[in-house]
Formats: C-alpha cells, sequence, structure tokens
C-alpha cells in the first residue's frame, strides 16, 4: 500500500436490489479529480463510501492507507462537504465549526483558532454569530465547506461544492480547491458544471448507471474514445489545399472547409500523426493562424460516452 | 487502549454530551416529556395545596402509600417509559428523520464513543427529569406534614433512605428503559409496534415464569422501591409477585440488561450507515 492514493478494489454497492456503483477499480492520485455523471450514476455512492458513510456491499476500499470503516483516523486525513443541506438545530455558523474541533478533540483554544481561520477562508466572518437556518443556499454551501477543510485534511470530498455559489466566490473557492491541490493534497469534487470540471480538474471520472465509464486525464480519457475521431479545428489562409493535402493520411475520416473560406474542421483517429503532418504543411506556404482541438474537453468526452441525454447537465 | 485514547475519548464525550443535553432539554417536541414528568407533582402539590388551604392534617402514612402506588404503576411504567420512548428513540433515529446524523459521523469519533456519548446524554437528560419529578412530588408530601413530624421522618423514620431509594430507582429506570429504546432505534425503521410490545411485556411481568420475569426492567425495579404496594384493589394485577431480589442483585441484572442493551447498540452503529433517502 502506497499511501499516497485512494484506491477502490472491485467495489460494489448495491441498495436492496438497486445498483449504486458496480466493479469499480480506481486509483486515484494527488491533485484535483472530478466525477462527471448524470444524476444516479453513483457519484455520491462513491463518495459516502469513500468517506465510510456507506459500506461496500463487496469490494476493499483504501484512503492513503486507512480503511473508511475507522473513522477516527479516517477523518484527521478526510473533510467532505456533503450534498446534504441539513445542520444540527439551533447552530450559527460559528457553533457549527466550533462543535465539530470539539470532537476531533481539541482544546477551546485551538478549536476557536481554527474554527475563525476556517470561515475566514470561506469569507463568512460577517455571518457567523448567525444561526445557519437563516443563511441563503450559498452561505449553507461556504459553511459546509469551512467544515470540510477547517482540520487542514489531505483528502477532501466535496459533493457538488460549487452549487449556490455566486461568481465570485466561485472563482475564489475554485482558487481555493488549486492551492490544495498544488500543496499535495487530493481534492475529489463531484460537479454538473462541465466546463469548470474542464477547467479545473487534473483527472476525471466519468460514471454512468453505477460504472465507472472513463478514467484519467482528460485529453487521455478522449484519445481512447475511439468511435469518435478527434475534432481539430485550423485556422489559415488555404484551407481547401489544405484539405486536399491532409488526406494523405488514412486517418483522417472528414475535413470541412469554413463557410468563411479561412478555416477547416478536421477529423482524425490519429492527432499525432495529423499534428505531424500539419508541421510538413506549414512549411510548404500553407500560413496558420490556430490549430485547436475543438472536441478535447469534458463536454465532448462526457456525450460522447454517456450521451447527450445522460442526464440533467 | 492507551491513556491518550481515554483522554480523547473524554474529551469527545464531553463534546457530545454539551451538543446533546441542550438539544435534549430544548427540543419542542419533548415538551410532553416534562408533561409526564410533571404530572404526579402537580397532582400532589394540587392535594398539598388544598390540605393547607383548608387547615387539614396530612396522614403522612397514607400520602406515602399513594405516592408509591402513583410511582410504581404510573410512574416507572408510563411517565419514565414513555419519556424514554421519547428521547432515547430520537438519539440516532430522530437525526436520522432530520438528516443532521452525519454531523457526527465525518468527525474523527469512534463509534462506540458516539454512543457512549449520546446514552449518557440521555441519561442525563431523563435522570434530571423524572428525578426533579420525583423529588417534587415527594416535597409536595412533606410540604404539609408538621416539620417536627416531616423531620421525625425524614431522619427518625427511615424517609430519607426512602427519598434517597426512590430517586436511584428513577434513575435505574431511565438507564434501563433508556438501554432498550436505545437499541430498539437501531433496530426497527417505525419502532411503535416494538414499543407496544415492550409495554405489554413489562405489564404482563407478574403473569410471567421466574426466569422470564428476569427478562424485563420492571421487575428489577419492582425490588427497589422502598414501599411495597399491597396487592389488592383493581390494580392488584399489576403488583409484581414473588420474592423481591435484593437490592444489590436488582442493580447489578439491570445494569447488566443495560450492558447487553449497549453492547447490541454498539454492534449497530458500526454498521451504521447514512441513507436518509430509505428513512
Amino acid at each position: 500500500m502506497s499511501g499516497r492514493e485512494i484506491l477502490f478494489e472491485n467495489v460494489s454497492k448495491f441498495y436492496g436490489e438497486v445498483l449504486g456503483v458496480n466493479r469499480v477499480h480506481l486509483a486515484i492520485p494527488p491533485g484535483i479529480t472530478s466525477l462527471v455523471g448524470p444524476n444516479g450514476s453513483g457519484k455520491t455512492t462513491l463518495m459516502n463510501l469513500m468517506t465510510g458513510l456507506l459500506r461496500p456491499t463487496q469490494g476493499r476500499i483504501d484512503i492513503l492507507g486507512v480503511a473508511p470503516n475507522e473513522p477516527e483516523r479516517l477523518f484527521r486525513l478526510v473533510g467532505y462537504c456533503t450534498q446534504f443541506d441539513s445542520f444540527p438545530r439551533g447552530m450559527t455558523g460559528y457553533q457549527f465549526i466550533y462543535s465539530y474541533l470539539r470532537l476531533h478533540g481539541k482544546s477551546h483554544a485551538e478549536a476557536d483558532e481554527q474554527t475563525w481561520r476556517a470561515i475566514d477562508r470561506v469569507k463568512l466572518t460577517d455571518a457567523a454569530a448567525r444561526k445557519i437556518a437563516g443563511y441563503s443556499k450559498g452561505m449553507r454551501q461556504r459553511i459546509k465547506l469551512a467544515q470540510a477543510i477547517c482540520h487542514d485534511p489531505r483528502v477532501l470530498v466535496l459533493d457538488e461544492p460549487l452549487n449556490g455559489l455566486d461568481p465570485l466566490v466561485r472563482a475564489e473557492t475554485i482558487a481555493l480547491f488549486r492551492s490544495l491541490a498544488e500543496g499535495g493534497s487530493h481534492v475529489i469534487i463531484s460537479s454538473h458544471i462541465l466546463h469548470e470540471v474542464d477547467a479545473i480538474s487534473d483527472q476525471v471520472i466519468l460514471l454512468s448507471s453505477g460504472y465507472v465509464v472513463a478514467e484519467g486525464q482528460i485529453h487521455g480519457v478522449r484519445t481512447e474514445v475511439e468511435d469518435h475521431p478527434m475534432q481539430i479545428l485550423i485556422r489559415c489562409n488555404r484551407p481547401s489545399t489544405l484539405a486536399s493535402r491532409i488526406f494523405e493520411l488514412d486517418t483522417v475520416v472528414e475535413a470541412r472547409v469554413h463557410n468563411d473560406g479561412k478555416g477547416l474542421l478536421v477529423r482524425t483517429r490519429d492527432p499525432d500523426r495529423f499534428y505531424l503532418l500539419l508541421n510538413r504543411l506549414v512549411v510548404d506556404g500553407v500560413d496558420l493562424e490556430s490549430v485547436a482541438p475543438a472536441d478535447d474537453d469534458v463536454n465532448s468526452v462526457y456525450e460522447y460516452l454517456i450521451g447527450p441525454d445522460g442526464g440533467s447537465i | 487502549m492507551n491513556p491518550e485514547s481515554w483522554g480523547l475519548w473524554r474529551a469527545q464525550v464531553t463534546a457530545i454530551l454539551r451538543l446533546e443535553i441542550k438539544k435534549n432539554f430544548l427540543a419542542k417536541r419533548g415538551l410532553w416529556v416534562y408533561l409526564l414528568a410533571a404530572a404526579p407533582a402537580v397532582l400532589m402539590w394540587s392535594h398539598a395545596a388544598l390540605n393547607l388551604r383548608h387547615q387539614r392534617v396530612c396522614d403522612l402514612g397514607k400520602d406515602s402509600l399513594i405516592f408509591a402506588t402513583m410511582f410504581q404503576f404510573f410512574y416507572l411504567r408510563l411517565a419514565v417509559f414513555f419519556g424514554c420512548v421519547g428521547v432515547f428513540l430520537n438519539l440516532f433515529r430522530g437525526e436520522m428523520l432530520e438528516k443532521s446524523l452525519h454531523y457526527y459521523l465525518l468527525a474523527p469519533v469512534r463509534r462506540e464513543v458516539l454512543l457512549a456519548g449520546k446514552f449518557l446524554a440521555g441519561v442525563i437528560t431523563t435522570s434530571v427529569i423524572f428525578c426533579t419529578g420525583t423529588a417534587l412530588t415527594l416535597a409536595a408530601i412533606l410540604v404539609h406534614v408538621p416539620r417536627q413530624a416531616a423531620e421525625q421522618y425524614l431522619f427518625g423514620g427511615g424517609g430519607l433512605g426512602h427519598v434517597i431509594a426512590y430517586i436511584g430507582t428513577t434513575a435505574l429506570a431511565c438507564i434501563g428503559y433508556g438501554s432498550v429504546f436505545l437499541v430498539m432505534g437501531f433496530a426497527f425503521k417505525n419502532p411503535i409496534v416494538p414499543v407496544a410490545l415492550v409495554l405489554f411485556w413489562e405489564g404482563a411481568n407478574p403473569f410471567l415464569p421466574a426466569l422470564l420475569k428476569k427478562l424485563s426492567v420492571i421487575f428489577y425495579l419492582h425490588s427497589l422501591v422502598p414501599i411495597t404496594v399491597p396487592a389488592q384493589g383493581d390494580f392488584a394485577f399489576l403488583a409484581i409477585l414473588g420474592q423481591p431480589t435484593p437490592a444489590y442483585l436488582a442493580v447489578s441484572g439491570l445494569l447488566l440488561i443495560a450492558l447487553v442493551c449497549l453492547w447490541l447498540a454498539g454492534r449497530q452503529v458500526r454498521k451504521l450507515e447514512i441513507n436518509y433517502g430509505t428513512e
């Protein structure tokens, strides 16, 4: 056991006869990992299994060398911002974090100091003394986030953490995740907002109907989707010439010239060879303005592997 | 088990108590528990007030017997019983229904420590409420007795021992019934029917064979009450017939039942999952 990774070995979870997740094998390295999939695909189940709120029907889970059924060790390493929008009755934001830290066994002084630090990080200082029941959706989301980070965990599990946050706080929160990941932490996020997932993730795990459909870095996952040749968008001065030349490669399946006559959309099964050919063509006098993959992102991967009707994304 | 663990567990149990006791005492849905606990006191204080108003002399022996009857047949069997239902069933199940139990399960607290903390909080809450009820009821008896007679009863006639026995029995009832309902809260999604069965089992205790009698809380509690209610009148069938158990055995037996229930609850809490959707 390396103690550096989060491991799922042949993990399945059934709710009676209903499938939660099935035969999941994962090794999640440090960095930001996004769980992507439609509603009911098993994202929350996977997170709850990781944090011991659910027990696997079969298989084994290991969080940096700790089993999820040892909460006394696990939650020294892990912070979990759940999707449950319910709180112990009558608590203020401050009490919510402070009491949680006292449950860790911390002294009053330590708990108080760490509570204010966490509340400051999520910009809720002014509302700390107010009852959570009176908080807006975004504030409740932030106080949950504060609870997840208040004890400086090495693994942060975040179920839809950006829900309800306004754009400014959203950007700050993403920056916070980024800084934690750069510090060597595991940040595991489930999100429906694919362009944000694309922007912040080091790797993605795509889930559908309880199965892991794909995992890894987005580019790597995209490359493996062989049923859908990669689309590359080229802006250049002579798209027709370029179109006639690129069919030298048998892996190019389509080339479509833009209506404005200044660009070309190419579909190829082997983008690496295509880029090599492009280098030669530039030498031959085709003046390239820009070259960019058109579907090398989570959105496209999601659509190809799960389908546009996969869920409420 | 190292001393560091004990220190940590003590700190964690204290943190749980701080949260739970406040919640238990201030819960709006627990108002009826206070009403149950206060009912005998209200009755006795009304009786005392009427006696004082009409300058009637209190018959301490008769009032003690009335209290003993009320204590055994109402207070222990119904008030403390249902009070414990209200408090202990909700320790875990109530939070499951409110979808707030995960707050505890996301902390680095051993599940057994959480169980111990919550149980202790329940025992403290119910003991304070019901022991206060017992004490207030006894005070109502003594308040309309001439001072000299009251002092004589308390310090010369074994009355103080009775007061301590009643309050101690109340606290033990909270521990006994509390542990039973704690484990039932885990075992049943809808505990109403099982609670009714326990009520029936406790009520049927006088008719059970000697061995089965011992598998109930009321059997041990009846052995601890200082005044035995004569088996006569309409409720004679409720009196526990047979040899009372010596106090030390009764306390041990009751604590043994509580320990068995806590052990069963400990097994359940280790397996507890957060699956609010199915609750």
